[in-house]
């Protein structure tokens, strides 16, 4: 039986179309995937189905039967539950109060907590969703406060579950975990629909998966008939690289410099006399788990943060305070945290194509802004960088994670610098932006330039470093090649120097 | 001289005026917390206090009744505070650019209302208001006797809808509704809360809860209305509820306090002290702010305070 059919499901946003006539059938009982590059429309499509969004045309049917589905509590009656990717939970509320919020057990018209909580408690149970029912969501886990938002859509009888990118917030085992959940709901008769851009999710958890591409269908094909390069295609509508090509490079003097490097934290030390080099011609890649003084060197580097000690040169020139000092010398900055570092959310496209040089000619002539020159320079760049947005002027907020990543990337580099720091330049991204923003990267070494690339993504430092060095607790535990073993670093990140040694 | 000022700050009839005094700002205070609670910034509790108070004031002159008086005191508030919520919810004005507007509009409308009905712009004639009542049992008991024994009925339905205003906002389906569509509105309509309808309501009970308290000003003590009679206590009850943290009793605990500063103060000015009166009539004012700058209160608001939420994707 089908548990859920979109016919004709066309949307638009202004100008942009999000939904192009998408057809797709969900049969009852399979875990079926919505693989999609970011803005290709699943997340829209979904937020139709749960009533969120209203198609501009096209119908639904649900088992069977054609119905209209204006608000959410509309698609709950359906029994249709929606995680979001952006937790819709409320911080300061206990986790009961959070899954009952809309369905109240009341007695004599007062909240019931006591009966809520057992409820959940057993609800919990019963899917094994580890999670303790009086606490407040701002204590708990994100891992955690995503199992809330399952109990949440089961505590509302939901045999439709829609998860939106479920696995973005999570750490590996979390993930594990997820998909144990995910089997148990599949066996006890549950209907999945899992949106992700992540090949490897797609192929170890789908029955089936519909793969979209600019809002429309592209295909549905059954999992265990494809592969994970053949569903790369569909989704970018080309042939990908799952792995980049990393030409030899002619290495010169080095352009970067760092000594004795040491940062201060509220905590302690958070980065602890680092010293390396970085030559033109290379990439060289830091690679650690989050939290051990990646984002505090960082920030150390593009001058956003005082050191304690230590020195750094660019062009063996000793560099002044703040981050101006390193725009002057061909310094430029791939921002960890995109919206809060790299981009102004609000602003369009054309505003944030020119931050940081919004003062020099051409776009600023005696003080005043020169709209022609921005724009044009603002469309040139989007052409050339294949920024996917609705026009110059549109809000940066309004463009995909992608595109917003290689907005950024586009100005950094259109800067042409001789030093790039790229920090996790590929987070919340897509494939096809991920190979792009890859290549440009090679490209600059490929033309001399230094680039360190910080990233949490062991994959992504192998892929692209010519050295590797390990960062564990604010310090440098080791320096490799670029072909070292995934699990020999994995063991160095974790901290253990002697037996990985 | 001290032992004097002492006497009138430790004083049980001073007391039992900090209790009559703080009934608008509590209920002013109650007011906001409902409004905030559902995300709207209600600046606008001092326009909605002094709607209710001329209402009351017509209303008892009108029928002779200060009951029918107080209704329709109760009723003006509440319609001041649908102008007010269509603006904000449903057209999206700033919340606090509104509230300004109501509180200009009221000082406005009660002013040229009050020459269209008693030809007069100071004062209103004499209404019908509602007398003090005893309490039996109680006044006979000698401390509570004398701080509630003898209270206007205003202040004992005060009393009653605070406790009832707290039960309903924590204790009931509607008020985690309302909580939640304060902290996260996109939240609520994921839930099927109708976001709209909760903060329509939130703010129309707060302006009705304001028009009581503002019928109190006018009919429940002096019997007469005077133009701009509300005098502040909606922007005391708006600051009693940031320090009460956004909770009927909570608000209702800072406007004792902040009364108890305005009862001292004008038995202080009654004696002769060598401090000009001015100052001594800033006490309760320099008190707010001290406890509202001071940090001696760490105060969180709903975390959407003042945010426009529109179901289906609009901005």
């Amino acid at each position: 039986m089908r548990a859920v059919e979109l016919l004709d499901i066309t949307k638009r946003f202004g100008t942009l179309t999000a939904n192009k006539a998408v057809n797709l059938a969900v049969e009852s009982g399979e875990v079926h995937c919505l693989l999609g590059e970011n803005g290709a429309g699943k997340t829209t499509l979904m937020k139709i189905l749960f009533g969120l969004y209203q198609a501009d045309s096209g119908s639904i049917r649900v088992n069977e039967r054609p119905v209209t589905i204006r608000r959410p509590d509309d698609a709950i009656g359906l029994g249709i539950g929606m995680v979001h990717q952006h937790f819709m939970l409320v911080p300061r509320l206990t986790v009961t109060e959070n899954v009952i919020a809309g369905s109240e057990v009341s007695r004599h018209g007062f909240l019931d907590m006591n009966t809520a909580v057992e409820d959940i408690a057993k609800l919990a149970e019963r899917y094994r969703l580890r999670v303790a029912p009086r606490a407040r969501v701002e204590d708990i886990s994100v891992g955690q406060q995503q199992r809330v938002e399952i109990l949440k859509a089961l505590y509302r009888k939901a045999d439709f579950l829609i998860l939106d990118e479920p696995t973005a917030v999570l750490t590996p085992q979390e993930t594990d975990d997820l998909f144990e959940i995910i089997r148990r709901l599949k066996n006890d008769g549950k209907t999945v629909v899992f949106i992700t851009h992540k090949l490897r999710e797609t192929m170890a958890i789908s029955d089936r998966v519909t793969v979209l591409r600019d809002g429309a269908v592209v295909d549905t094909l059954n999992t265990a008939e494809t592969s994970p390069a053949e569903l790369a295609r569909r989704m970018v509508g080309r042939d990908v690289l799952l792995r980049v090509e990393r030409p030899p490079s002619e290495v010169g003097a080095p352009l970067l410099e760092v000594r004795d490097l040491s940062v201060a934290s509220r905590y302690g030390t958070a980065v602890e006399s680092i010293s390396f080099s970085v030559r033109a011609g290379e990439i060289l890649g830091i690679a650690g788990v989050e939290g051990n003084g990646q984002l505090e060197l960082e920030e150390a580097i593009v001058g956003l943060r005082r050191l304690s000690s230590g020195t750094m040169t660019v062009r063996a020139k000793e560099l002044g305070t703040g981050p101006d000092a390193r725009r002057e010398v061909g310094m430029a900055h791939i921002p960890s945290d995109r919206l809060r570092r790299g981009v102004v959310p609000d602003f369009s496209v054309a505003w944030n194509l020119i931050l940081g040089s919004q003062w020099r000619s051409p776009f600023s002539r005696r003080g005043a802004f020169s709209r022609k020159q921005i724009n044009e320079y603002a469309e040139r760049v989007v052409a050339q960088y294949g920024i996917r947005c609705g026009s110059i002027d549109a809000p940066v907020r309004s463009l995909s994670g992608g595109n917003q990543q290689k907005l950024v990337v586009a100005r950094e580099l259109s800067r042409k610098p001789d030093v790039v720091i790229a920090c996790q330049p590929t987070r919340g991204v897509d494939v096809g932006a991920i190979e792009y923003i890859h290549n440009q990267l090679l490209a600059m070494r490929a033309s001399g330039k230094a680039i360190l690339l910080i990233s949490a993504e062991l994959d992504e430092v192998r892929a692209l470093s010519d050295r590797i060095l390990v960062m564990y607790e604010g310090k440098i535990v080791a320096e490799r090649s670029c072909d070292a073993a995934e699990s020999e670093l994995g063991l160095l990140m974790a901290g253990h120097q002697a037996e990985a040694g | 001289m001290w032992l004097e000022i002492l006497a009138v700050i430790f004083n049980l009839r001073t007391l039992n005026a900090a209790i009559r005094m703080s009934t608008p700002i509590a209920l002013a205070a109650m007011g906001g917390a409902f409004s905030e609670r559902a995300g709207v910034i209600n600046i606008g509790l001092e326009g909605m206090l002094l709607v209710g108070a001329f209402a009351g004031a017509v209303g008892s002159y009108a029928t002779g009744s200060a009951l029918l008086g107080t209704l329709l005191g109760v009723a003006a508030g509440a319609a001041t505070a649908a102008v007010f919520s269509i603006f904000t919810v449903e057209f999206r004005a700033n919340h606090v650019v509104a509230g300004v507007g109501i509180n200009i509009l009221a000082l406005g409308l009660t002013t040229w209302l009050m020459q269209v009905v008693w030809r007069t712009r100071g004062i209103s004639p004499a209404v019908a208001r509602v007398q003090s009542i005893r309490i039996p049992l109680i006044s006979d008991i000698p401390v509570i006797g004398q701080v509630i024994g003898v209270q206007s009925p205003f202040v004992f339905v005060m009393i009653a809808l605070i406790v009832g205003g707290w039960v309903l906002l924590f204790r009931t389906p509607l008020g985690l509704r309302i909580r939640m569509t304060g902290e996260h509105p996109e939240a609520a309509d994921t839930l099927g809360i109708n976001v709209r309808f909760i903060k329509h309501f939130s703010v129309i009970l707060g302006g009705a809860l304001c028009g009581f308290g503002g019928a109190y000003l006018s009919i429940g003590n002096i019997g007469r209305f005077s133009m701009g009679m509300s005098a502040g206590r909606g922007f005391m009850g708006l600051a009693a509820n940031i320090f009460g943290q956004w909770n009927p009793i909570g608000g209702l605990g800072a406007s004792m306090l902040f009364s108890y500063a305005d009862a001292v103060q004008i038995r202080l000015q009654t004696m002769e002290i060598a401090l000009p009166h001015q100052i001594i009539q800033m006490i309760p004012y320099l008190l707010t702010i001290v406890i509202l700058a001071g940090g001696v209160v760490k105060s969180r608001p709903p975390a959407a305070l003042g945010n426009h939420y529109r179901s289906g994707g609009g901005t």
